[in-house]
């Protein structure tokens, strides 16, 4: 059974680049969505975080009722909230139940949720435990679904009318699964996606919570995993689990940036960062072979940073300067094989010029100007999920940089200027895009490192179907 | 808030009508009136008949996946001082699992209704064995022991008598919780003991494959086959053993399932050298 965690208000930590930060204590988190430019999340015990950009969160969120484990979702111009409570039945005992309501705002100062509506529930003596309700509105029927279900007996799924958010007289309860809960549905490319977790809730350090999942033609089942097994046998896709000082990943939520670009919403059980507190999680979501696949956080460190285009690999426009030392390596296997060291930076820094100088793309051989660190700046907010990176030459301050006219430029010295933050994020297909924060003069536009050819770039649109705005970082 | 004055009356008012072996109502019954909303859905499944059968005399078959549903299964034995399934380690399971509760545990083939007396301690015997209320049941209720003395010196154990007995699921899955609470025995915080005789037309080269909730431990012919360690969930072969031999004729299959709070469960198959599960086999709980 689920614990109530009281969301703590304290103050804001940078703690680095692998988790929210902010006020992020929360357990069993609802899908997050968005109102007027503001991410909402709601969770157990009533209330829930909001943040203004994503990275940096805080308490003050309103929902009403309690209960636990609650989920949201934008259908139309209002947003529907359903969560699950615990009601005293027979012989002492407990039943578990759903409920709706809608909201024309999530604005704390002006919310407004309409009377609930009871839509799923379950005796005590009935072999599913009715807590952990999840919303999907199918974006090729436009039928509204819920899942609902703890590890007690089965995980069912119900039909609700998506202009009432009442259950639907003829939709009887499907069980769908096992020994999970904190279940949630998803659609792609075909496939409907029924999401659990498994594994020990609530044990701090040692939960072992994890997110699995199966899929289906049909939303109403059966779910299978990648080896074939049945959803009601207990099988699942392993999502996400422990890592990078965080346990217990559950309640799984997804949120599309826009085409290509997915979000995944959890709570892990405990950040070994934060005394082993339950936080928030923000991952991007891949997709392997249409199986859902959490990212790793993505890890400052020094990269090539390479076209998806042809492989080529971001560097300053300098001259390419011989390595010395070392010539044709054919024709002399008679010869002791002696190491060659790598050209290091001051092998050729004093060559470059002074100021601004140009970016290109060029192939790629380990060379100085073309080894890029990419580093977390923890004071300059940052973006669903993630902060904002700085990008420098390795050994030096010389950052890439936006120009006012959409171009690219490194300039000499890092001053943390907008036109300097840069947002990384992993797409559904593993690479990644790679956004400017500002380009100076233009406001409420989304500028991304594109190719406009094997060896050159610039700003310009996101699209998610074409090569030139991709990117992978290669340590190498 | 104010909303849910009402969803709280319909299900103060929701009827459970939950229904022992006899298809009498249950003392889960409630008074007031029925909401037949409510109870359109809510539909108790607590009853024995649901989930098994009773094992009649000609011999059963895995089914078509394999799953070996006749078991002969004892009471459960009253672990309440399990408070959490987090304790299941390895070396925590194979001191409980080596535990010897009665004679003749690990070798007896126990045939439907007869009886063990099992010692159980003292603050898992107050609670743990009582029947629960109106649940209906299979048979006789375990009956606790007298108690030995009243003298001021109390005994470390209580003797609890318990009683074998021989079922066919109705699921690929043998649902313990469901066992228990059918007998109106208390249906978390226990240990199972399963015991099955499979005959084998031939010597076969089989893996044994289970799932449990939570940790098991598994025997053929007396050999330790496989332990499940951990706070698991039942999932179908989550854990496979070593390749061993059935060998032709009568083989007996024992299986330990230990539970704290929550649903318990298991399934189990035999896997082939082929990778697909061995059904041409008879089961027996003889």
């Amino acid at each position: 059974m689920k614990k109530i965690f009281a969301a703590a208000a304290l103050s804001a930590l940078v703690m680095g680049a692998y988790a929210q930060t902010g006020d992020i204590f929360i357990h069993d988190p609802s899908t997050i969505v968005k109102c007027n430019g503001i991410y909402y999340t709601f969770g157990t015990g009533g209330g829930g975080l909001m943040s203004d950009d994503g990275w940096t969160w805080r308490s003050g969120a309103v929902r009403p009722g309690g209960g636990v484990a609650p989920d949201a979702l934008k259908i139309g111009d209002r947003y529907l909230v359903t969560y699950s409570g615990n009601y005293p039945g027979t012989q002492g005992k407990t039943h578990g139940i759903a409920t709706t309501m809608w909201a024309t705002t999530l604005n704390p100062d002006s919310v407004d949720y309409s009377a609930e509506e009871l839509v799923a529930w379950a005796g005590a003596d009935d072999d599913c435990y009715c807590i952990d309700p999840a919303l999907l509105l199918d974006p090729t029927t436009g039928r509204l679904w819920m899942s609902y279900g703890t590890y007690f007996g089965a995980i069912r799924i119900v039909e609700l009318d998506p202009k009432t958010a009442k259950r639907l007289e003829k939709s009887t309860p499907v069980d769908v699964a096992i020994d999970c809960e904190a279940t949630a549905l998803m659609y792609h490319n075909g496939w409907y996606y029924l999401l659990g977790t498994h594994g020990t809730c609530c044990d701090g350090v040692n939960s072992t919570y994890n997110i699995v999942c199966g899929r289906s033609r049909e939303v109403t089942g059966p779910y299978v995993d990648n080896v074939g097994r049945d959803m009601l046998q207990g099988g699942g896709k392993m999502v996400l689990s422990a890592g990078n000082r965080v346990t217990g990943p559950g309640h799984f939520g997804r949120y599309i940036e826009e085409e290509g670009c997915e979000k995944m919403s959890c709570h892990f059980e405990a950040d070994l960062e934060r005394s082993g507190k339950s936080v928030l999680g923000i991952r991007s979501l891949l997709w392997k072979n249409d199986w859902p696949v959490a990212a790793d956080p993505f890890k400052e460190g020094t990269f090539e940073i390479e076209s998806e285009r042809r492989g080529y690999a971001l560097e300053l426009a300098v001259d390419f300067v011989r390595m010395q030392g070392a010539g044709r390596g054919f024709g002399n296997a008679s010869t002791p094989n002696i190491p060659v060291p790598n050209q290091i930076l001051a092998d050729v820094i004093g060559d470059w010029p002074k100021g601004n100088i140009d970016i290109r793309l060029n192939d790629y051989m380990f060379r100085p100007h073309q080894r890029w660190t990419v580093t977390a700046v923890g004071d300059k907010g940052g973006y669903l999920g993630a902060p904002y990176y700085k990008i420098t030459i390795e050994g030096t301050n010389r950052a890439l940089a936006a120009t006012a006219d959409g171009e690219l430029t490194a300039v000499p010295q890092y001053t943390g200027a907008p036109e300097q933050l840069w947002r990384i994020e992993q797409l559904i297909d593993g690479t990644y895009r790679i956004i400017s924060e500002k380009v100076p003069g233009h406001i409420g536009e989304q500028f991304a490192l594109v190719c406009t050819g094997d060896c050159s770039l610039t700003l310009g649109k996101y699209n998610f179907n074409d090569v030139n705005c991709k990117w992978n970082f290669r340590d190498r | 808030m104010r909303k849910l004055t009402l969803i709280l009356a319909v299900l103060a008012s929701g009827t459970l009508m939950a229904q022992n072996r006899a298809g009498a109502p249950s003392q889960a019954q409630a008074s007031g009136p029925v909401n037949p909303v409510f109870d359109k859905y809510v539909q108790p499944d607590v009853s024995f008949d649901v989930y098994f059968a009773e094992s009649k005399s000609k011999p059963a078959t895995p089914d078509a996946q394999g799953f070996i549903r006749r078991w002969t299964l004892l009471d459960p034995i009253s672990k309440q001082e399990i408070s959490s399934n987090t304790l299941f380690t390895d070396s925590w399971l194979r001191t409980e699992f080596a535990k010897e509760y009665f004679e003749g545990q690990n070798t007896v083939i126990p045939q439907d209704g007869d009886s063990v007396t099992v010692k159980i301690p003292r603050r898992a015997a107050r609670g743990g064995m009582m029947r629960m209320g109106g649940m209906g049941g299979l048979g006789a209720a375990p009956q606790q022991a007298p108690a030995q003395t009243q003298a001021a010196a109390q005994p470390e154990f209580n003797e609890v008598s318990l009683k074998w007995h021989s079922v066919d699921s109705k699921r690929y899955n043998v649902k313990l919780y469901r066992f228990a609470k059918s007998l109106g025995m208390r249906p978390t915080e226990g240990l199972f003991l399963g015991v099955t005789v499979v005959n084998a037309p031939e010597d076969m080269t089989v893996r044994l494959a289970a799932g449990s909730n939570s940790a098991s431990m598994w025997w053929v012919n007396g050999e330790e086959v496989l332990l499940l360690s951990g706070d698991r969930r039942m999932v179908v072969d989550d854990g496979v053993s070593k390749e061993f031999t059935l060998k032709q004729g009568a083989n007996i299959v024992r299986c330990s399932v230990i539970n704290g709070p929550g649903m318990s469960d298991f399934c189990v198959r035999f896997i082939g050298q082929d990778g697909k599960p061995v059904t041409n086999l008879t089961i027996t709980n003889k």
